[in-house]
């Protein structure tokens, strides 16, 4: 096995086709599991939670909290019930998935197959462009519910020049509205996607994998926590946008 | 056609598409770095004017880095793609294998 095809090998996902599509197996299972293992953890721990003296997760799950409430007082200027564990399961779950990239690029030949799997759910644009639009669709939802329909319109046709340049104003909204999921998903998805192409190019160098490794690990630590930061921080202030009324 | 004609073909396409993944990454770092460099300044120069906003003004630093970094890595994302599963150089064999 060449360079080429190594390579090649370890950016090919586990598809599955179906008459109704093409799924990619790897990055549904993984994301559910790591969902599922979040969500229900954190559950417990409230389950369990006491007043005296906390325990070590309770004690991480209370912290998060506060750092995901402070972001949201301080950015959101709104009412709404949904913002708060929106943003919490957004930061936490996507912090999750890009961490998958911390296991070694052939893990799965660890364990005796060679099957092509990519461990890391957010390096398949499929995912961050769903998780993107669903927050496009949030938007809109909540533009026309604060504002009610034929506000949403007026908005649409008469901002920001008058009435008159309707085709103009329609014509920026629709790019304005459209650049805000583009770039949300294709911010963390080529962010990921290129860290996991240089650890594969780092698997490649034998001798010099402990010299590069270490460093870009650490610098990749860096890079998931601002990545998961910002798709929160962003979601949070265009919620914000859509629940702005005059 | 001769098969040197047809290497010749795609060697010059990779040629191409070489040029065009060195101008995307190196464009994109360029103007990253020119805009990490204005960025960070502006933060230390306000922390030091006014150390007690230096949490939140963290915070800031870091989201607009996030921010900054967007259309490079697009870039970045797109020029690996040329790298390693180029359409241009697929659709040209696929055309040379029809040829044949």
């Amino acid at each position: 096995m060449n360079t080429a095809t190594y390579i090649h090998h370890h950016l090919q996902h586990w598809v599955w086709h179906t008459p109704v599509g093409t799924f990619n197996m790897d990055t549904l299972c993984v994301s559910w599991v790591l969902g599922l293992l979040f969500s229900g953890s954190f559950y417990w721990a409230a389950r369990r939670a006491t007043v005296g003296t906390p325990g070590r997760f309770q004690n991480m799950v209370e912290i998060l909290y506060e750092f995901v409430q402070t972001q949201v007082k301080e950015t959101f200027h709104g009412r709404s019930a949904l913002i708060g564990p929106l943003s919490m399961t957004i930061f936490v779950w996507v912090f999750l998935m890009n961490c998958m990239d911390f296991l070694p690029v052939d893990f799965l030949v660890f364990f005796g197959s060679s099957a092509s799997f990519k461990l890391v759910p957010t390096s398949d644009p499929n995912l961050t462009l769903g998780m993107s639009l669903s927050v496009f669709f949030l938007i809109i939802f909540y533009s026309i519910k604060v504002k009610g329909l034929g506000g949403f319109l007026k908005e649409l046709a008469c901002k920001p020049f008058g009435p008159k340049l309707f085709m103009v104003n329609i014509a920026l909204k629709i790019v304005e509205e459209c650049a805000k999921p583009l770039s949300l998903g294709l911010r963390l998805f080529a962010n990921i996607y290129a860290g996991e192409l240089i650890f594969i190019l780092i698997a490649l160098l034998g001798w010099g994998q402990s010299l590069l490794g270490v460093p870009w690990a650490i610098f990749h630590i860096l890079i998931i926590t601002i990545q998961s930061f910002i798709f929160m921080i962003l979601t949070i202030v265009y919620l914000s946008l859509a629940h702005e009324e005059h | 056609m001769e098969t040197i004609q047809a290497i010749t073909l795609v060697a010059g396409l990779q040629n191409t598409t070489t040029w065009a993944v060195v101008l995307l990454i190196s464009v994109g770092a360029f103007s990253t770095a020119i805009g990490f460099a204005l960025l960070g300044s502006k933060f230390l120069e306000s922390s030091a004017r006014q150390p007690e906003m230096m949490p939140q003004l963290q915070v800031k630093m870091f989201i607009i880095a996030g921010l900054l970094d967007t259309v490079t890595m697009i870039g970045v994302g797109i020029a690996l793609y040329l790298i390693f599963a180029n359409p241009f150089i697929n659709q040209l064999i696929e055309l040379l294998k029809i040829v044949k």
